[in-house]
């Protein structure tokens, strides 16, 4: 019924006018608002958050006569920012440290193992991973390629191995030879699998009992492409881990990330890292101004 | 069988009875919650309102507003709609009868779940009496190749790893391995790439003319967002798939990218992937899809099961 056809010429132009809202110069209007919602919605953050921002918004405009769209650019990413939680510790920067990752499958975990142990060889840190994925197929080759490019050893069982005892013997090791920062990579699985939420409860228990050396982070990865169904993971995960804080990777794509406001808004989690590609430099520290300007449509 | 959304649309229609008559007003405000569900269940914006737009047109009839059972009215007219959309058909392979070997080719976004559903079709399809063989050609991941290789092992196909540097002559001559061997089926596994990735896209491009496949099929992550739209929009220009696979559905995502693939490019959704083993590769139905959508059943495939 001529639905598609409308609905490609539509998205086209739905695309360019959401990236000018805020440079039109134009009046703040019903439209403005409307548009506004529509770009948020489109930035994953979800449609509640998106109203509520929204709507604080429009009061503040109202109470500071703000009246054009530029003004109000600025007064959003600056609100959006506040949304989020700042670290109290930076865990790959505060050494020794033991970081463990977790997140469901091909989120970007393994890969990010590999940047943070190039970065810490880097700066001159000691190192360890610890892969801890004995599960998924070649899990174990893939990042023992990035052992090799980072320069950094990995302790890993065999194919099949229980994760918990990697998860020990990666400790022990690293407690002999003084390493200052352990990174364990974990298997990827969905927060709906409650045999393999359990087991990585297990996994992270036996970490935080064994490594009484240094304080153990958790952190969650999510891929920036995600939408509304991040809340849900975020959420089984902390309920089943007690997470410390997120990496968002996949950020040099088109997608915005909005879920990951979404979820440290909801579970007051920190970001403490964004992936942007698949090379070992592509990590970047988080800044929240930067992210929120993205976010609304500034470009990045 | 019609939970949340449909009780959420009952209470609604129950407070707006009160006062008489439904009117155009009411509707509307069972179209924000129609809105709503979509939204949350990661239905690209535009798509959403174009498609709250045509539903409500079909609602305005005498035959709803009149109804002692509006809310049941206005869910099935969504629900009949949604299907609709999704596609009426339960879309199949197409393979060339006269070519042998026949090669499908996969693509998509990293991470998305390609060599998986490489090593699940070939699984499929060698239970269906045919002798696949899956060609190695994503040469940029780290151990790419050993996890194709180490699935193929375990379902007992071949895998040609080739050089394992340059991926469009792999794929090239996985072709004649497949000949030489007798394998009436090339499955191409690829890298991942992101749409805006000239050269990798380029590369998708290279391998597509070397081996002109049968059928190109992407690979979509059932728990994307609304960015679903930019990707497939530029796959379908660059690359021109003939379908899609829709991974990770195991999960609880509501999968309304879906819909999103279908209204942007007008692809057909093929299979569903539900989870990490072999067999677990399904055939996609429009009904329980948009079921799924609008949080009318949750678990994907309770029915068959019923
Ligand atoms: N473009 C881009 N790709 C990334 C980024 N991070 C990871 N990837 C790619 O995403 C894919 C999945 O990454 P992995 O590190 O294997 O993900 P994982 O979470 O370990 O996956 P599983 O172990 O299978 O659950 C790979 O192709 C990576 O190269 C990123 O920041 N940007
Ligand atoms: N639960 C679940 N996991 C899946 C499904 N399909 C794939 N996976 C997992 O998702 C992760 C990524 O799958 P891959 O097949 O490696 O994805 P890919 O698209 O080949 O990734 P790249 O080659 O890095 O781009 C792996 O951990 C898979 O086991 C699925 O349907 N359900
Ligand atoms: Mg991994
Ligand atoms: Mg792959």
């Amino acid at each position: 019924m001529g639905f598609f056809d409308r609905l490609k010429s539509g998205l086209s132009r739905s695309r360019e006018a959401i990236n000018e809202i805020f440079y039109m110069g134009g009046e703040v209007d019903e439209d403005f608002w409307e548009d506004l919602e529509d770009t948020l919605v489109m930035g994953d953050m979800g449609g509640e958050l998106a109203m509520r921002v929204t709507d604080d918004l429009r009061e503040q405009a109202a109470r500071e006569n703000l009246n054009r769209a530029d003004q109000l650019r600025d007064a959003l990413a600056k609100r959006l920012a506040q949304e989020f939680r700042t670290a109290d510790r930076d865990p790959f920067e505060d050494v020794p440290s033991c970081v463990l990752f977790v997140g469901i499958n091909g989120a970007g975990k393994t890969t990010t193992v590999g940047k943070l142990a190039g970065r810490a060889r880097g700066e001159g840190k000691s190192c360890l991973i610890g892969g801890a994925d004995t599960f998924r197929a070649a899990a174990i080759e893939q990042l023992e390629v990035w052992g090799t490019r980072a320069g950094v050893d990995v302790i890993t069982r065999e194919r099949g191995a229980d994760p918990a005892s990697v998860c020990y013997d990666v400790v022990e090791e690293a407690e002999k030879r003084g390493t200052q920062l352990v990174l364990i990579d974990t298997a990827g699985r969905l927060h709906t699998s409650s045999d393999l939420m359990r087991e990585l409860a297990k996994v992270v228990n036996v970490t935080r009992k064994r490594c009484t050396s240094m304080p153990v982070t958790v952190v969650l990865v999510i891929d920036a492409t995600t939408g509304q169904n991040g809340l849900a993971q975020a959420k089984e995960f902390n309920d089943a881990l007690d997470l410390d804080g997120l990496i968002v990777t996949k950020l040099d794509g088109t997608a915005k990330g909005g879920i990951a406001l979404a979820i440290s808004d909801q579970l007051g989690l920190p970001i403490y890292r964004i992936g942007v590609g698949e090379s070992i430099d592509d990590l970047e520290t988080f800044d929240a101004l930067d992210f929120c300007r993205a976010l609304v449509g500034e470009g990045k | 069988m019609f939970n949340s959304l449909s009780e959420r649309l009952q209470d609604t229609f129950d407070k707006l009875r009160g006062k008489g008559k439904l009117t155009e007003a009411d509707i509307n405000v069972a179209m924000r919650e129609i809105r709503m569900a979509l939204l949350e269940a990661d239905v690209n914006f535009r798509v959403v309102k174009d498609f709250v737009a045509s539903c409500k047109e079909k609602c305005l009839t005498a035959e709803v507003l009149d109804s002692l059972t509006p809310a049941q009215n206005v869910v099935r007219i969504v629900l009949d709609q949604l299907t609709e959309l999704l596609g009426t058909t339960e879309s199949k392979l197409v393979l060339a009868q006269n070519r042998t070997p026949n090669v499908i080719m996969l693509v998509g976004l990293q991470g998305s779940g390609k060599t998986t559903a490489a090593a699940k079709l070939a699984y499929l399809l060698k239970g269906q009496g045919h002798s696949p063989l899956l060609a190695a050609c994503d040469t940029h991941r780290p151990a790419a190749a050993d996890q194709l290789a180490t699935l193929g092992a375990e379902i007992g196909v071949p895998v040609y790893r080739g050089d394992g540097k340059d991926a469009v002559k792999v794929a090239s001559e996985s072709i004649h391995e497949a000949v030489d061997h007798l394998n009436d089926i090339v499955i191409v596994d690829t890298a991942g790439r992101l749409q805006i990735d000239e050269e990798m896209m380029q590369e998708a491009v290279a391998i597509k003319q070397a081996v002109r496949p049968d059928q190109i099929l992407m690979v979509v992550d059932a728990m994307t967002g609304q960015d679903i739209v930019n990707v497939v929009q530029t796959f379908a220009e660059r690359v021109d798939f003939d379908g899609v696979i829709m991974s990770k559905l195991d999960g609880d995502a509501r999968g309304g990218g879906a819909l999103s693939v279908r209204a942007v490019t007008g692809k057909p959704i093929k299979f569903v992937s539900m989870g990490e083993k072999p067999d677990s590769l399904e055939v996609f139905h429009p009904d329980r899809m948009a079921k799924r959508i609008l949080g009318m059943g949750d678990v994907y495939g309770i029915i068959e099961q019923a």
